[in-house]
């Protein structure tokens, strides 16, 4: 079967029906999107489908085929981290950190539907993620800032 | 390094073995050499024989002829930032960049000997023997180069990570010093470090040290390790707790190409060459279970008074007003995000376990119980880890994958499912706490009676001034494998405390928060009680049907902790609208990750004070999923106020837990205050 992965096209050996998550972590080697709960409830191994965030936990292979999957491994380019991978930092927005790279991608898909989100439309574009740390207000405060590091003509704007 | 003494609260595990490992497979018998091995996680045992810490500088601290210093700490990070925080402490005293310094944790090769990272005990114990060991080594460095130079030591500075001569310019790094020599030197018990009032590295606030590692997606935890022929493991689970195996055939999933079975004792498992193939591999595996009746939760508190039967011992009352109030504490799950995981390799009869626990040496002890080896075959590494919460004390997952890894001959890999992590971890404790109070006129406790069952002991006593109270806490049969949990007793002592505070206070007719300050002998109780009120305007008048004001106060490991709450009650939903908390825990070390400690103690109370709670019946999990059993999600969030009491003239305490305790019995109080109706049972639910 084969997928566009990051851009790259990838052939793989497994069922159709095999979970896109498993796909990406065991097969193709990229460990960034995590195993939460296997139920699409945590959000820990968001990735883009199209620039759509979607739980890969609950994607099958074939609902990706022919679709462009985007991880967290490929926001940062030539050493330049994404606006919200920047912000998460800034903003001291992880803990253990096994969400964040779910949160970030879940981020990522909601700044390219709205710009200039508010903490409303954040909280509810995140209320799939879950943060056991708590630190959910940072992250508010991230995507905040990330949203004004992206209209102020960084590289991924 | 100051004594380490056992923690009050922590709980032993007080559920039969997960598993006896039984000889009678030629196999096991080959590796046991015989005999009956029980696997039991009392890490209590171990910490009796705990050996003294190390007194050289060596054991804890190295610098490389690069310069590049490595430091050794048997912690383990799980999110709460001590990676960061115990790197400052060691560039403060060593006049060098926090990106110089590199920290090995919890590694039992590698890192002297530690008993845990748990009960808020790196920041007050770790943090200033790391404060210790790297101003020895400063102290070594200066008279290394003074000895070099054959100068007075008092003449030379320490900066930037060299040995400099003010008056020749001269300047040496520190691995042109050390030659990466082991450092040899005892750490002198006067050592001179730096104290707070002169921090410049330590207490300001820094970003997490592998921060870019976790935004990009790099940072290596358990779950995401790959060792060359590694397979994929999975447990064959029992129908229900304390399940006998009654019938088993692993031999139809021996069959499936690429994949080993094993039975040895109760423990069933398969591990598989592709994670395609666990779920079949599993379900091919025939096996039969002879279950026991056991309690539920419907039943529980009545059980947990009458198992074993205690009476109280009710001592008369003199006082104007007097009351008496039974609480309840539901037991939950910790839920980390990353659910247990272990990578466990064999090399010639050594055995190597990667896997996220707070307690690796405890872990190790375990390894070599359960496989009868000395403890120096067997090593123990924590990678990064998707947090514990006191939830990754024991090492289940860590004997499953070895012994998994030792019957395929390879390594293996065991990632727990959601439901198992829900099921087959352990829980923080339920209990029942009977409280009788009595006060005179004016306000004063006269009387104060605490009894516990089964949710723990500390913070038992009340921090108020009451001199002939009477607390007492009373081990019961829990139906359920219990263990720590973030503050896991406080927070019950505190929700019954806070709660009975409420309600006497009422019934003196006082308002609540003069209440505790008339009762607070302690003044840094009373300045955490006026700063929290303070901020929160507490006592302004209500503004919207259904809101509520509550509130309450608290001390527990080192740490003075108030909070005030509004909320409003709507159809009988509770939305907690604004949280202010204020925390004193002494001289604080870094105020931004201290914040984001409290913050998010605070919300991961939220789910213990409105909706977690385990719902079990006969040894079976009946909510062991993310679908069925809620946690705080964004749309919880309250405005969240945390106001910092810092003390610098006090030795700084542990932010991971008691800021956690004061979420429930604040919401507590403020539902009475907006509907009336006094909710003694947490979770808190109104209808």
């Amino acid at each position: 079967m084969d997928l566009t992965i990051n851009g790259i096209r990838r052939t793989v050996h497994s069922a159709p029906s095999r979970p896109l998550l498993s796909v990406l972590r065991d097969e193709l080697d990229l460990t960034g999107a995590k195993y939460g709960c296997g139920e699409g409830q945590c959000g820990a191994c968001t990735v883009l489908l199209d620039g759509a965030a979607v739980r890969s936990c609950v994607t099958s292979l074939s609902e990706a085929q022919g679709k462009h999957v985007t991880t967290i491994e490929s926001l940062e380019q030539n050493g330049q981290l994404h606006p919200v991978q920047q912000a998460f930092i800034d903003a001291d927005a992880l803990q253990c950190g096994y969400c964040t790279a779910g949160m970030i991608m879940s981020s990522v898909s909601l700044l390219k539907k709205n710009s200039n989100p508010g903490p409303a439309e954040i909280k509810s574009a995140l209320q799939g993620n879950i943060c056991r740390c708590g630190t959910y207000p940072r992250i508010i405060e991230a995507v905040r800032m990330a949203a004004k590091l992206s209209t102020g003509g960084g590289p991924h704007a | 390094m100051p004594e380490f003494e056992i923690e009050v609260e922590r709980y032993e595990l007080h559920a039969d073995p997960s598993y006896s490992f039984t000889p009678g497979r030629r196999d096991f018998l080959k590796l046991m050499g015989g005999g009956l091995v029980v696997l039991l996680t009392l890490n209590s045992d171990a910490n009796a024989q705990q050996p003294p810490a190390p007194q050289d500088i060596g054991a804890w601290l190295h610098i490389a002829e690069s310069g590049a210093i490595t430091v050794y700490t048997g912690k383990a990070e799980v999110g709460q930032n001590i990676r960061t925080s115990l790197t400052q402490a060691v560039a403060e005293e060593l006049r060098t960049s926090v990106t110089r310094i590199q920290l090995v944790m919890g590694d039992t090769m590698l890192t002297p000997y530690d008993m845990g990272t748990f009960g808020s005990r790196t920041t007050p114990f770790m943090a200033p023997q790391l404060h210790k060991v790297a101003a020895a080594a400063r102290e070594m460095l200066i008279d290394l180069a003074a000895a070099q130079w054959k100068v007075d030591r008092a003449s030379l500075a320490i900066d930037d990570g060299r040995v400099k001569n003010p008056a020749t310019k001269a300047s040496l790094s520190f691995g042109e010093l050390t030659k990466g020599q082991k450092l040899t030197r005892t750490i002198a018990a006067d050592v001179r470090v730096t104290p707070a009032t002169e921090w410049k590295i330590a207490g300001h606030d820094l970003h997490k040290v592998n921060a870019r590692s976790i935004v990009t997606g790099k940072e290596k935890y358990t779950s995401d390790m790959k060792l060359p022929g590694m397979l994929y493991g999975r447990v064959v689970r029992p129908a229900a707790f304390q399940a006998k195996l009654a019938a088993v055939d692993v031999e139809p999933a021996k069959q499936i190409p690429g994949v080993v079975a094993v039975r040895d004792g109760d423990f069933i498992g398969v591990a598989c060459d592709d994670s395609a193939k666990l779920d079949q591999a599993a379900a091919a595996v025939k096996v039969e279970w002879k279950t026991t009746p056991q309690p539920g939760s419907k039943e529980l508190f009545a059980w947990l008074k009458t198992h074993p039967a205690a009476a109280i011992d009710w001592k008369p009352i003199e006082a104007d007003v007097q009351i008496e109030a039974s609480y309840n504490v539901a037991y939950i799950a910790h839920t980390p995000l990353e659910p247990r995981c272990a990578v466990a390799q064999w090399d010639d009869g050594r055995l190597t376990v990667w896997t996220g626990t707070q307690v690796p040496f405890g872990v190790r002890n375990e390894l070599a119980e359960a496989f009868g080896l000395p403890e120096d075959k067997v090593r123990v590494l924590v990678p990064p880890t998707g947090s514990g919460y006191g939830g990754k004390h024991s090492g289940e997952c860590a004997v499953e994958a070895a012994r998994l890894a030792k019957a395929a001959g390879k390594p293996v890999k065991l990632q727990w499912t959601r439901e198992e992590e829900f099921t087959w971890a352990y829980f923080r404790p339920a209990g029942v706490i009977d409280i009788r109070s009595g006060a005179r006129k004016d306000g004063v406790i006269s009387s104060w009676q605490f009894h516990n069952f089964n949710s723990g002991n500390a913070a038992l006593r009340s921090p108020y001034n009451i001199p002939n109270q009477i607390t007492e806490f009373h081990a019961a049969e829990s139906p359920l494998r219990q263990g720590s949990y973030r503050g896991l007793a406080a927070s019950a002592n505190h929700f019954a405390r806070e709660s009975h505070m409420d309600e006497l206070a009422r019934a003196a007719k006082m308002e609540p928060a003069a209440f505790r300050i008339k009762n607070a002998g302690e003044p840094r109780l009373r300045a955490v009680i006026e700063a929290a009120t303070e901020r929160f305007h507490w006592g302004q008048p209500k503004s919207r049907p259904g809101q509520g004001f509550g509130m309450m106060a608290g001390f527990d490991k080192g740490g003075f902790v108030a909070a005030c709450v509004e909320i409003t009650v709507v159809n009988n939903r509770v939305r907690v609208d604004r949280i202010v908390e204020a925390f004193e825990c002494g001289a604080i070390v870094n105020p931004d990750q201290l914040k984001n400690q409290i913050v998010g103690g605070m919300i991961m109370g939220l789910g213990g004070a409105l909706f977690e709670a385990i719902d079990f019946d006969n040894g079976r999990i009946l909510n062991p999923r993310l679908s069925r059993y809620r946690v705080p999600r964004f749309n919880d969030l309250p405005e969240i106020d945390v106001v910092l009491v810092d003390r610098k003239d006090l030795p700084s305490a542990g932010a991971g837990e008691t800021p956690i305790v004061a979420v429930a019995p604040a919401i507590g109080n403020a539902i009475f205050d907006a509907t009336g109706k006094r909710l003694r049972s947490m979770p808190l639910k109104l209808a």
